[in-house]
């Protein structure tokens, strides 16, 4: 499914230093509309540094970023958002005093003329806020329900939500599961997947194996800045890559002390 | 709100529905609108027959909760946005001395130098949120010290230029002044004329003015007040802007990933507190005739604390704008009402600190009902 189309973004030689830190050193990755792309890769990899490269926040040290076959060169969020790059942090996707409505339209608040002024159209905010949790399944007492009523995997599926309103073309999670429960987690996950058939390229960024087995076409594991190659789905097991994170040997130890798969 | 439309909704059996009591809770104007309510009240049967509720006693009232509403507007969108400023009561007392240092010492047409005074201390405000955002420092300790370096300075200056504290004779200067008015002028003196005429409100009976009312019109103190309270509630509530002084105070690192422009934001907020701090400054000079280097003492708290009357987070992120104003109201009628009533007056620095606590502490059992924390 992949190898017929044009990247949607490819990372080139990606390296960044922080001081004398080499967080990426030299990382290389291609993502193609329609696929869920899992990154894998313990603490300190370089996981949130390869993705905040990808959105903008940091700019590369070396190498280059191709948006659609154009370099391109982000200054700031704003500009990847413009772009068509939306990222969905963990616990930073919504602001729980606010209005399920509000924190919807956060950034993209749609106006009104009212006379010379131009005012926030709370109507439309409402509404489509409405529709698209009653798309994505979720039920609220209203569009004024704030964000704090709602369980951890309910604010990340308004985040990927509002992300594609907003004509996100890539959309990039960060462990977007690794705080849910059984339950919520595998509507996270559905989620995923609805959204990939939109022909959205999904970045999921993840250590558990479970969760990136359930929905990547594309595995690409971290260790230590680099990495560590990409395998298809189907072509690699769930022990193969959890070696990979982990780097190999130690983890062969510590399973045999614990008696089973970590 | 439009449930019906949902298809086959799958009703959480978890989720309990919410009581209108416990809906009208979350609201940030409720500690408002209750505690005007009882204020009220309790001056209405304790004070009716004291002469708070004739024309003098309204106008009197309202003048104190009118001050209070100019700076709690500013202090009320700038903790919305989730910051602090201490140094609001010194900024008043350093504009009032800017504008009489300007206009009487130097000679200045006094337009001018409520200008730049305007300029000046606008500037101060952007400084403050400026030193704010790019340190990280908390606003608490940048205006703080800002406290102390307006208070220095308001202190220092009039000394150093005329020898003294208190700088008068603005009063003289403003005469025929087109923009003194806007300060310090009456609005609607024909309509209370009106009033007098007919019997409605009180007239002088002998001296020079026998026959006009002993109130001739609406002070442009209350007009900015009201002005300001509108302006700040459509700005929070109805505009984009808003949104975005809600997200920049709720949490900063969140909305700035969805690409709002927090630190622009939150230093506009700081240059409005520090403009309706000059506003209040500017009425105040034009209503004595003086600058005082002790103007606006203590000014900063009394704002805060009508902000969180009016239902705001010290947290930042919830609050509103009707709220503080309800809150600065409840602080002039008690104020003044004390005094009619015959009570002390330092009662109504015990009253202020009950209150304080009791709004804090109910603000937070609120916020708990919003986030659904435990």
């Amino acid at each position: 499914m992949t190898s017929t189309h044009a990247p949607l973004i490819e990372m080139r030689d990606i390296e960044k230093h922080f001081g004398s830190v080499i967080a990426l050193a030299g990382v290389s990755l291609q993502i193609y509309p329609g696929e869920c792309h899992c990154l894998l890769g313990d603490n300190g990899a370089g996981k949130s540094t390869f993705i905040k490269t990808m959105s903008g926040v940091h700019k590369p040290t070396r190498g280059d970023i191709l948006f659609e076959g154009k370099p391109m060169q982000f200054d700031d969020p704003r500009d990847a958002i413009a772009a068509g790059i939306a990222t969905v942090y963990q616990d930073l996707a919504m602001i729980p005093l606010m209005s399920v409505s509000r924190n919807f339209f956060m950034g993209n608040e749609p106006l009104r003329k009212f006379g010379p002024f131009k005012l926030f159209d709370h109507e439309l905010a409402n509404r489509v806020t409405m529709e698209e949790m009653n798309a994505m399944g979720i039920n609220l007492r209203g569009p004024d329900q704030a964000v704090g009523t709602l369980s951890g995997g309910e604010r990340q599926t308004v985040a990927i939500a509002r992300a594609v309103h907003f004509g996100a073309k890539v959309l990039i999670l960060d462990e977007p599961t690794s705080a849910l429960g059984v339950r919520q987690t595998s509507n996270v996950l559905a989620t995923v997947d609805r959204v990939r058939k939109k022909d959205i390229a999904v970045v999921f960024i993840t250590h558990n194996v479970r969760h990136a087995l359930a929905v990547g076409d594309r595995f690409t594991v971290l260790n230590r800045g680099k990495t560590l190659g990409t395998a298809q789905r189907g072509q690699i097991t769930p022990e193969e890559l959890q070696d990979m994170m982990a780097g190999g040997q130690e983890m062969g130890k510590l399973e045999g002390s614990l008696g089973g798969t970590v | 709100m439009n449930n019906a439309v949902q298809p086959a909704p799958l009703t959480d059996e978890r989720v309990k529905k919410i009581s209108g009591l416990r809906k009208a809770l979350i609201r940030p104007e409720l500690g408002g609108i209750v505690g005007t309510v009882a204020v009220f009240s309790f001056f209405f049967i304790f004070a009716f027959d004291s002469g708070m509720f004739n024309s003098q006693g309204v106008l009197n009232w309202s003048i104190v909760s009118a001050q209070f509403m100019i700076i709690a507007v500013g202090a009320c969108l700038l903790m919305i946005a989730g910051e602090f400023d201490l140094s609001v009561g010194s900024m008043i007392g350093f504009a009032g001395m800017s504008i009489a240092i300007l206009s009487v010492t130097l000679g200045w047409p006094v337009w001018l130098a409520i200008l730049t005074t305007f300029a000046l201390c606008i500037a101060i405000g952007a400084l403050n949120g400026y030193i704010v955002i790019r340190t990280g420092l908390p606003s608490f300790i940048v205006t703080l010290a800002f406290l102390f370096i307006l208070r220095g300075f308001t202190i220092f200056l009039p000394q150093l230029i005329e020898r003294k504290t208190i700088i008068g004779g603005i009063s003289d200067k403003a005469i025929g002044d087109p923009l003194a008015w806007l300060f310090g002028g009456k609005v609607l003196k024909g309509f209370f004329a009106f009033l007098g005429e007919n019997g409605l409100i009180a007239t002088f009976e002998r001296g020079t003015r026998a026959g006009q009312p002993v109130v001739d019109g609406i002070p442009m103190l209350i007009v900015w007040a009201v002005v300001l309270v509108i302006f700040g509630h459509i700005l929070l509530t109805r505009t984009r802007f808003g949104n975005w002084i809600f997200a920049s105070g709720g949490d900063p690192q969140a909305a700035r990933y969805v690409g709002v422009p927090v630190n622009r934001v939150k230093i506009l907020m700081f240059m409005f507190t520090a403009f309706c701090a000059t506003v209040f400054a500017t009425c105040q000079v034009m209503e004595f005739g003086s600058a005082g280097a002790d103007r606006g003492l203590l000014k900063e708290f009394e704002a805060i604390i009508a902000v969180v009357i009016g239902g705001a987070l010290l947290t930042g992120g919830y609050g509103s704008v009707i709220g503080a104003a309800l809150g600065a109201l409840i602080f002039g009628v008690v104020q003044q009402g004390l005094f009619f009533v015959g009570v002390e007056s330092s009662l109504f620095r015990v009253f202020l600190g009950v209150i304080l606590l009791g709004a804090v502490i109910l603000n937070t059992y609120i916020r708990r009902l919003i986030t659904g924390e435990r």
